[in-house]
């Protein structure tokens, strides 16, 4: 056969199989976009109901014949004005936010030392230290706020939001250090050498080098935390109840919720200024705290 | 600038010796390289005397001071790591100057340091780029400008070209001898390849199973290697090692490496070897040893036929593959005599660079 006529009969073939490539690229788009269509839909409803009862007024909210999930009265920012002005909302918000930058604080000194001191230097009963820490996160706060409100009453921390920078520490601390151990041991060995011959002792390794390396793990942890304490629920159930000393979570649905009478408008408009800051957070945030999470599941 | 000793050095890690009892003396200035395969301990050597290990028995001088207890910092120590262990949030200048700074270096001293080192190195125009946007070889510079600014007693190099092409290797293997001539300072460095080692070092390490095996210049090495490992180590091709057995001829001798072959030991060497005749020894000859026929009527007796097993040009030279009894056999021709494989080749074996090793002992006798 002729080089031209091999070609020929060549020719129809390949573009077969590149009609065919492009087809099964284009079904693996349309499957892809439907199902995340459905995803989107299931996870913007929720949201999407919160905004809309937080624009109604009371009466509408009440009246069972209006349809829920439209705004059919008139849009009113009455829910958050009374929110902000009537309650004690914004002392709750305030005290998330003494509350969470504590702990967020708190976790990181801590979390950082512990992870470069389990993952970097290593010494007798290190890794064994470094599985139990991650153990002691397994256990759940449902479980841990029995034993932890006598620890909280014995140092006289009970109906204060100090505890709460006390004890949310036991559920941040344990996978924020895991997390940063991962990273820090997928920091090259030679770093810390070159360090080391460079001049550097230990403190000036980890503020110099390390830390700055491991910016993206540290941001995954800090966020990590800060999610952690600003959603928390049992521990602040459990150990607060003054108005004056709760936070978020808890405030808004005790304060909102008297018997059986919901104020949905309200508890809509609260749940929504108090999703605001995480939001934008994870919004800024989002790259670094992928970036870093998949660096210490695949190295860690 | 600095002499470094290591007496009776031992490192053990668990039960297993990776290092086991040498001693070395580098004096100022001088440029070593510890050579071997992998795991022969000769990173594990330099990591000790960088202070990067403890030593597990023995002493290491630097400057004639012990040093076996102070820390890689307190020890004057420059060291330039495989994977260039820059650190990657800063610029270039900031990674020179980093162990400047640490040591309270004044901000104009640190400048003119680093200013120095980079156009030694030829990267000015780089000290504002971060490591990532650096290429290899680029980043290999900034490693040993990092080392330079120190000013230190001793460089370590660990294995500084592995990560590099081949290409580029060998500019920067020229580059660090070039370095080296000009920022006079006692250098240790390490590496598998024997090429590295012979073209860089004043002297040479050979180190196998956490021994040394021998020390010398790199002719030294080449010509006069002392044991079977270090014959076989430094050339390459690899030496030739074949069974034979020492003859008596008359007055001379000969070594007999099959039925049909029999080489006659240069009248110069017969002396040494007398004692030897009837034994079984081991016959080493380099691949460049083993050429074409001389146009030399004295050394006819060399001459030997070999049907030839593979033939590889190379260019400038051909390599010949054959056996003899078995064994094969490499040997380096010129390209217009060379035949084709299958066919008859004469060749000639240069006898004056014989050399002859004990099976038992591996030693070069």
């Amino acid at each position: 056969m002729s080089t031209a006529a091999a070609v020929a009969a060549r020719a129809p073939q390949s573009r077969g199989v590149r009609a065919s490539l492009s087809r099964n690229r284009r079904w693996a788009l349309i499957t892809s976009y439907v199902f995340l269509v459905i995803f989107a839909i299931f996870f913007l409803i929720p949201p999407y109901y919160m905004v809309v009862t937080a624009l109604k007024s009371d009466a509408e909210v009440a009246h069972m014949a209006t349809n829920p999930w439209i705004v059919a009265d008139g849009f009113t920012l009455d829910q958050f004005k009374i929110l902000l002005t009537q309650t004690d909302f914004l002392i709750f918000f305030k005290n998330t936010i003494i509350v969470t930058v504590s702990v967020v604080a708190i976790t990181m000194v801590v979390s950082v030392l512990a992870a470069f001191s389990l993952g970097r230097m290593k010494f007798w009963g290190s890794s064994i230290l470094a599985t139990g820490i991650f153990l002691t996160y397994l256990v759940p706060d449902t479980l841990l706020f029995i034993p932890l409100f006598q620890i909280v009453k014995a140092v006289g921390l009970l109906n204060s939001y100090w505890g709460m920078i006390l004890v949310y520490p036991t559920l941040t601390v344990p996978f924020c250090t895991w997390i940063m151990i991962g990273y820090f041991q997928s920091i090259p060995k030679e770093l810390d050498e070159a360090a080391l011959i460079d001049g550097a002792g230990h403190m000036q390794m980890l503020t110099k080098i390390f830390i700055p390396v491991a910016l993206p793990g540290i941001i995954a942890a800090m966020i990590f935390a800060f999610t952690v304490s600003w959603a928390a629920f049992v521990y602040p159930m459990a150990f607060l109840y003054s108005a004056d000393q709760q936070v978020l979570t808890v405030g808004t649905v005790t304060s909102l919720i008297r018997g059986d009478v919901y104020k949905w408008g309200m508890l809509m408009a609260g749940a929504l200024v108090a999703a605001a800051p995480p939001l934008v957070i994870y919004a800024f945030l989002m790259d670094y705290y992928i970036a870093g999470l998949t660096a210490g599941a695949t190295k860690g | 600038m600095a002499e470094v000793s290591l007496r009776n050095v031992v490192k053990r890690f668990d039960d297993v010796d990776v290092v086991r009892n040498i001693s070395l003396d580098i004096p100022d200035n001088e440029f070593v390289v510890l050579v071997g395969p992998s795991g022969c301990g000769k990173s594990t050597t330099l990591r000790m005397i960088a202070g990067l290990e403890e030593i597990t028995a023995g002493d290491i001088y630097i400057g004639g001071e012990v040093v076996n207890d102070l820390p890689p910092k307190d020890r004057d120590i420059a060291m330039v790591f495989q994977n260039y262990a820059l650190y990657p949030h800063m610029s270039v200048f900031e990674n020179m100057s980093f162990g400047l700074k640490l040591r309270k270096f004044p901000k104009e001293e640190i400048r003119k340091r680093v200013d120095h080192a980079a156009r030694i190195l030829d990267i000015t125009e780089l000290l504002d780029r971060k490591p990532k946007a650096l290429s290899g070889g680029q980043r290999q510079r900034v490693a040993m400008g990092r080392a330079i600014v120190r000013n230190p007693k001793v460089f370590l190099f660990d294995e500084p070209l592995s990560n590099l092409d081949a290409k580029l290797r060998v500019q920067m293997r020229t580059e660090i001898k070039r370095v080296h001539q000009m920022v006079k300072t006692t250098t240790v460095y390490v590496t598998h390849d024997q090429v590295e080692a012979m073209t860089l070092a004043d002297r040479v390490v050979v180190m196998n199973g956490g021994v040394i095996e021998q020390i010398a210049t790199p002719q030294d090495l080449y010509h006069h290697p002392k044991t079977r490992f270090v014959a076989g180590f430094i050339g390459s091709p690899a030496m030739n090692f074949l069974r034979c057995r020492l003859e008596q001829n008359g007055s001379g001798l000969r070594v007999r490496l099959s039925d049909a072959i029999s080489l006659p030991v240069p009248a110069s060497q017969s002396a040494r070897f007398q004692a030897l005749a009837g034994k079984e020894l081991i016959f080493g000859l380099r691949p460049e040893h083993i050429t074409e026929p001389r146009r030399n009527d004295r050394d006819k007796q060399c001459e030997f036929a070999a049907t030839l097993d593979v033939v590889e040009p190379m260019g400038m030279e051909t390599m010949v593959y054959f056996t003899v009894d078995g064994q094969e056999v490499c040997g380096r021709v010129d390209p217009d005599s060379a035949t084709g494989p299958g066919e008859a080749m004469g060749l000639y074996a240069d006898m004056d660079r014989m050399h002859l090793i004990d099976p038992q002992s591996g030693a070069v006798l």
